[in-house]
């Protein structure tokens, strides 16, 4: 087949895939998809976190095998077992997380796994030739360096090279730019174009949609394990449209919402600014108020600072800059604790790895926010019975589906875990609470349970800040909802409308809009 | 079309069983796991009997003499309590730790510091040598601990300040110790030139069941000392904290999820000081506890590793107060034995199968292994 699309003068496809099928526990993450390759251009891969875009490369990188469908590389039929399978049909890809050892220089990185030199480690030789090509492709590195000694931008082009060196011709970059400052992004530009035009194709993993316009030939939209476009021109479609693919338009549950009541500011944070854990500028001066009896949603594409605003918010990431201001105290840079004082609770993203202790019972799980007040501390002492009589009380209110509260909560299903951390936060009584995702993973009917209990919340006079990626969740549940962009709020919308969402989380101020006068961009 | 990734086909080869090991996602009861480790140790019990059988031994001899050199008689097994004693201490000490993930594997160097402390209010002498025993035994108490404590101090507070690591520094910290006592025992302490003290007054001595023998004829000649009473007393209340009390509360958490318990607002750094002074202290009492109720004077060699020996006790006993208890029994009488039959590697060699097969074990709680016939075509 490539042979005669060969003649006929059209680029070749290099990769064909074919109604791909892979599973998870619980997830279909690939539903069937198709995706192709040509040669010699940048194809970008769009989608949302879990949308199913890194498992369907990981799988032609021979990490995963799909449960069905057919891959060709070159026209020829493939069956990976392993990434070295992969590499020798010249598929490379560059993981998010480096696979560097810091300690050894960048040609021993590159050689690393490779069966030259054999005996005699003449790296001069290695040096040269790494050199070489570098020069090639346009990556500059010094072979002789350390990799701890080299800038994340310069450790992703030892990542490239180590690929190049292996022979890869086709080039897969997941997410690149998400560790990379603004003018790294432009010579990780530059060189793709370079490497493209020495007959290389590459494939562009991103959620970022201006960063693939920019840089992208045609583009595949992938949502929830699905195929919403295939290789469609990228310059072709609005940047509205494509967020409309990315995050989609479902019914909007209809939930029994009363007007909301908002009191006095219980939330008041003024231009703060913090570092992710990279050490790159995630919150750039975010300031907004959160009132009593209201629900704000924030909405963005992942990645866009929400995780460490949740962070920053609940006195588990210090700030550089700024206020955060909860019942008229100033509680920057306090641990958790002043906040959990102030009546701050927080349903985090990451349920497993900071919401619950895996081994501990249910109890252990249910009094962590108040093992230290009355009846369940008394003096240094914690009084089980005390203990065990409330967990069993949240297990009724909150419907925890367990067979003693005895069970450690690493055997609940992610529902069930979800309601013992709400049963936690909620049952505090909080004044302000920050959730975020917090229906994320959970089925339809455990969703509706959470969104409830959320609408509850609000309605007994708490302040909610809401985090999401799925926008019907937002519109539905908030009274007004912000938009972040790079750790900057872009702008407020109060009326729902999805269209000035999405364009305003991929970038576009509020000012701008109404100044572009766009009434709908749908 | 769409299979289930369980079911798929996986190397299919010339062995005709198919072996799948999958997570276990319900709770086993306590009696298997409990079933588990028993027969972890039977099986273990059956390769030492095939190891001594392989060298020309009679298996069942061995045991049976094991058995009789440690629980053969009230005086056999009162040896063993007294070689159980500083091991339930020691287990104690690093159960507390690991309970938090902090892995203090200086133990042994706590100990050896609490023998000094105690020796010291003795040897100084802080008290005078005509004080009453009960004195004698609350205050070289309190020494053993706080020096035990002190000592793990400086590994607690390297950790919270500096980020140093706890299993380096309390290994090496293990040296100095020892270096420091013996600077003592050649230097200062000293007797005639030899390298121990003097033997201490008997007023210092921790009471013996032999004490009593004029009263309780069968307690004659029997030395299990009051150092087993401070063990048992010091098991309850390191159960009592860990489990009953606010503190325990928080070094479960941090244990288990440090990232949970920073986001319950528990200072982790605080805790990370007081629990290595704790489990410093519990050694320090170890130390205590053997040189004034076995040795009776200050020297070297007082340890035969029960340092290091602590640490698989606390292991073997899945960090349970209670179970250190058992467990300590069980390899003080290895280690009694170890003295009573020939070749004394037997019981070491026992101790160490015992030790791989019950971790090993430990696999069959997590994991549900199946074994079904390889189908023909599948």
């Amino acid at each position: 087949m490539n042979s005669t699309l060969d003649s006929q003068n059209q680029p070749r496809k290099v990769v064909e895939m074919r109604d791909i099928v892979k599973r998870f526990p619980g997830v279909l993450a690939n539903d069937h998809v198709d995706f192709d390759l040509l040669e010699g251009e940048i194809h970008a891969l769009l989608g949302e976190n879990g949308a199913g875009k890194s498992t369907l490369m990981n799988i032609l990188a021979g990490m995963y095998k799909p449960e069905s469908g057919s891959i060709k590389v070159h026209g020829k039929p493939v069956t990976f077992t392993s990434p070295r399978d992969a590499i020798t049909a010249g598929i490379g890809m560059i993981h998010q997380h480096f696979m560097l050892v810091p300690s050894q220089t960048v040609t021993e990185n590159i050689l690393l796994g490779l069966d030259e030199p054999r005996f005699i480690m003449d790296l001069k030789n290695y040096d040269q030739k790494i050199i070489e090509l570098g020069e090639k492709f346009g990556l500059p590195v010094d072979p002789t360096a350390k990799i701890w000694q080299l800038s994340v931008g310069e450790q992703q082009r030892v990542e490239i090279l180590k690929m190049l060196y292996r022979g890869a011709d086709i080039l897969i970059m997941d997410e690149p730019t998400a560790v990379l400052a603004p003018q790294e992004i432009d010579i990780l530009f530059i060189t793709l174009r370079n490497m493209v035009a020495l007959g290389k194709s590459v494939i562009f993993i991103s959620h970022k949609l201006h960063e693939v316009q920019k840089i992208a030939d045609r583009l595949t939209v992938l949502r929830k394990g699905k195929i919403t476009a295939s290789g469609v021109d990228a310059k072709g479609k609005s940047r509205a449209e494509l967020a409309r693919l990315m995050v989609g338009r479902e019914v909007i549950f209809n939930l029994d919402k009363k007007e909301a009541k908002p009191g006095k500011v219980v939330l008041k944070i003024e231009n703060v600014h913090c570092l992710n854990d990279k050490n790159l500028k995630a919150l750039n001066g975010v300031s907004f108020e959160v009132r009593s009896g209201e629900i704000v949603g924030l909405a963005g594409v992942a990645g866009n600072g929400q995780k460490e605003l949740a962070d920053v918010l609940t006195g588990l990431r210090l700030c550089s800059e700024g206020t955060i201001i909860v019942q008229g105290e100033n509680i920057v840079n306090m641990d958790a604790k002043a906040g959990i004082r102030h009546g701050v609770s927080h349903v985090p993203e990451d349920r497993t790895h900071v919401g619950t202790a895996p081994n501990l019972s249910v109890t252990d799980n249910v009094i962590m926010k108040n093992y230290y007040k009355k009846p369940i501390a008394r003096g240094w002492m914690l009084h089980s019975p005390s203990a065990d009589k409330y967990a069993n009380e949240m297990k009724e209110i909150y419907d925890i589906v367990v067979p003693s509260v005895e069970t450690p909560v690493r055997l609940l299903s992610g529902g069930n875990l979800q309601r013992v951390i709400l049963a936690r936060e909620i049952s505090s009584q909080p004044t302000f609470m920050v959730a975020m995702q917090p229906t994320r993973g959970l089925d339809v009917g455990a969703i509706e349970g959470v969104q409830k209990l959320l609408l509850l919340l609000r309605d007994a006079g708490a302040a909610i800040l809401l985090i999401s990626e799925e926008l019907e969740e937002l519109i539905s549940l908030s009274d007004r909802i912000l938009v972040i962009y790079e750790g900057e709020i872009m702008g407020e919308v109060t009326d729902g409308d999805i269209g000035k969402i999405g364009l305003m989380m991929t970038g576009t101020r509020q000012e701008q809009l109404e100044s572009m006068g766009v009434q709908d961009a749908n | 079309m769409q299979t289930d990734s369980g079911k798929i086909p996986s190397n299919q080869g010339i062995f005709p069983f198919r072996i799948k090991f999958e997570e276990r996602i319900s709770d086993v009861p306590k009696w298997y796991t409990f079933a588990i480790s028993f027969g972890a140790v039977v099986f273990a019990l059956l390769i030492g009997a095939i190891i001594l059988w392989l060298a020309g031994g009679n298996p069942w001899a061995t045991y049976a003499h094991i058995g009789r050199s440690s629980f053969g008689s009230i005086g056999v097994f009162s040896d063993t309590l007294v070689k159980a004693t500083p091991l339930i201490l020691v287990g104690l000490a690093c159960s507390v730790a690991f309970r938090m993930k902090l892995w203090n594997i200086g133990a042994e160097g706590q100990f050896f510091i609490g023998a000094f402390a105690a020796s010291a209010v003795i040897l100084i002498p802080i008290l005078p040598e005509t004080a009453p025993s009960w004195l004698f035994i609350v205050v070289t108490a309190a020494a053993g601990l706080i020096g035990g404590g002190l000592y793990g101090l400086i590994p607690g507070l390297l950790k919270a300040r500096f980020n140093v690591n706890e299993v380096i520094s309390t290994l090496m910290l293990n040296y100095i110790a020892i270096a420091w006592n013996n600077y003592f025992i050649f230097a200062v302490w000293t007797e005639a030139g030899f390298q121990m003290s003097k033997v201490f007054p008997q007023n210092s001595w921790l009471p013996r069941l032999t004490d009593l023998g004029s009263k309780i004829p069968a307690f004659r000649g029997l030395t299990t000392h009051f150092g087993l009473v401070l063990a048992i007393i010091a098991a309850v209340i390191v159960w009592l904290i860990l489990y009953r009390s606010r503190w325990g509360y928080e070094i479960r958490l941090i244990g288990d999820n440090p990232k949970a318990a920073t986001y319950a607002g528990i200072p982790i750094k605080k805790h990370i000081v007081w629990v290595m002074v704790l489990s410093g202290a519990l050694a320090g009492l170890a130390g205590m506890s053997e040189i004034t109720g076995v040795v009776h004077r200050f020297q070297g060699a007082i340890s035969p590793g029960y340092g290091f020996t602590g640490i698989i006790v606390a292991w073997l006993a899945k960090l349970n107060p209670f179970a250190v208890i058992f467990v300590s029994i069980l390899f003080g009488a290895l280690i009694l034995a170890g003295r009573e039959i020939q070749p004394s590697g037997v019981p070491k060699m026992i101790q160490g199968v015992i030790l791989v097969s019950l971790i090993a074990s430990d696999f069959l709680v997590r994991y549900k292994v199946s074994i079904s016939r390889q189908r023909a075509e599948a």
